[in-house]
């Protein structure tokens, strides 16, 4: 019987290829288990779980949610727009005065990276870090491997390109870790202002033409420009943008073979994607959605069976 | 550590022909039964039960199922390791049907007692009953007894019954293993 490696799910960083199968194997039978007549198991009835959000979230929040009602958890939810955290509060005073109310596991989202980090070393509670500033989004990566790997089969080999603002993408950083760690050869793409610096000490490459990344790549994942992260100008305009790494379906259709496409969502359309490509048969957007229940399912009672 | 063998593999066969028997004098053509085998071993007993009541009795078609009870067992988080779940496959419904759970050996219940509340995530049978091939007797935790045994054992609680059979370990027999 093998369990994770790890107490926290802080980011992919930390986890091996064996963490991850793990994750994949128990998130297919909670996948069974979510399209069954009655959706619930009795497994963490007896675990309470906090979701800390201090940045905005839809999907993420959602999901998770959902992952911890699916395993009859006892949840309680926290934004910091209508908290005392407005009123002065530190993190470590906030997140102590949740865990005394008798709380085994801490669900994070927080706009500083390492915020999660910072945490399990301060408070006694299983943490996941459901996004840390531009640093990681662990369970946004593992639910983009898995559902490349339902749809291809495997991870393994297979070539994706991540599109986008990758300079301030936490969903970037988390798909490289991961891919990596599953031996996927991974490529980024985007405006030169929009690359980090040395990002090929991380065991990718970089293309600046969109038409050349996508007919190389097996999978496309397009990134969001993060907006609320962009302190200055890092490309002339919107359009601009658009018209050299948007993809629409006419782009698609002149590649010499059909590629999958991924968005992590919230998706700005007819930005980095056109409605036509998102609501497409290549698009797999409403499986990652779906699979990210069963991902969070898996990862929650694998920590949670660590809790003792 | 010592053992001994509880049952031959002409033993298990003769004992899984009566219980085919049991089964068919009580559910004739299964047409309103399904068998449900709990895993990870109970499967091979209700795998084996099917090919005899297909291959000696004639009976058409019965509906198998396996059934993983890993998330809702009730020793979550007790032991020190991780419970790892098998696959769950169940493709029929369970509404109105009567069910007979199937499970290698009935030690405390525990197992069944998971098995029943998995169950209902299927639908509501109109009846449920539980074949086991070992009972072992004065070891239940909880008020549960099975409807089809096939033998009754009297094993003391460091006393193990290891089951191992033809497709999985490379030949049918029961050990009594005292550890």
């Amino acid at each position: 019987m093998s369990e994770l490696s790890v107490q926290h799910l802080l980011g992919i960083k930390y986890l091996n290829e064996k963490d991850i199968q793990l994750i994949f194997e128990t998130a297919d039978h909670f996948k069974e288990v979510i399209n069954r007549s009655i959706k619930k198991v009795p497994s963490l009835r007896d675990i309470t779980i906090a979701n800390i959000f201090f940045e905005n979230s839809t999907r993420t929040k959602l999901s998770f949610e959902l992952a911890e009602k699916r395993l009859s958890a006892d949840i309680i939810n926290f934004s910091a727009g209508q908290s005392s955290v407005k009123k002065g509060e530190t993190l470590i005073d906030t997140v102590n005065n949740i865990l005394s109310m008798k709380v085994d596991m801490v669900v994070m989202r927080h706009p500083n990276p390492g915020a999660g980090i910072f945490l399990s070393k301060h408070v006694n509670a299983s943490i996941i870090n459901a996004g840390d500033g531009a640093h990681e989004h662990p369970t946004q990566a593992l639910l983009d491997s898995y559902s490349i790997r339902e749809k291809l089969g495997d991870v393994t080999g297979k070539n994706v390109v991540i599109v986008g603002d990758i300079l301030h993408s936490r969903v970037a950083l988390s798909n490289i870790f991961a891919l990596k760690l599953q031996g996927a050869h991974v490529k980024v793409c985007g405006p030169k202002t929009l690359l980090p610096k040395h990002i090929e000490s991380l065991g990718v490459t970089v293309e600046t033409d969109l038409r050349k990344a996508l007919n190389w790549c097996d999978v496309a994942n397009m990134l969001r420009i993060q907006n609320e992260r962009l302190d200055i100008s890092y490309f002339p305009t919107t359009r601009e943008y658009t018209q050299q790494f948007g993809v629409n379906k006419a782009l698609l259709n002149s590649l010499d073979k059909e590629i999958v496409i991924m968005h992590p969502g919230p998706i700005n359309r007819g930005v980095e994607i056109t409605s036509d490509v998102a609501d497409s048969k290549q698009s797999i957007i409403l499986n990652q959605v779906e699979n990210g229940v069963a991902i969070r399912m898996a990862v929650i009672y694998l920590l949670a069976s660590k809790i003792k | 550590m010592s053992q001994k063998v509880l049952l031959s593999a002409t033993e298990i066969n003769i004992i899984l022909h009566r219980l085919a028997c049991q089964l068919l004098e009580n559910h004739l053509d299964f047409s309103n039964t399904v068998l449900i085998g709990i895993q990870p071993r109970g499967t091979f007993v209700a795998e084996r039960l099917t090919s005899i009541l297909k291959e000696a009795y004639g009976v058409k078609q019965i509906d198998v199922g396996f059934l993983d009870i890993t998330f809702y067992r009730d020793d979550f988080r007790r032991g020190d390791k991780t419970l790892e779940a098998t696959e769950t496959k169940i493709n029929f419904l369970i509404e109105d049907k009567n069910v007979v759970l199937i499970d290698d050996v009935l030690y405390t219940g525990r197992s069944i007692n998971a098995a029943l509340t998995a169950l209902q995530s299927f639908g509501r049978p109109k009846e449920v009953e539980l074949l086991t091939l070992i009972d072992r007797r004065f070891s239940r935790h909880l008020p549960i007894q099975p409807n089809y045994r096939g033998r009754q054992v009297d094993a003391i609680n460091n006393e193990k019954v290891k089951v191992m059979w033809k497709e999985n370990d490379g030949k049918d027999v029961i050990y009594l293993i005292n550890k």
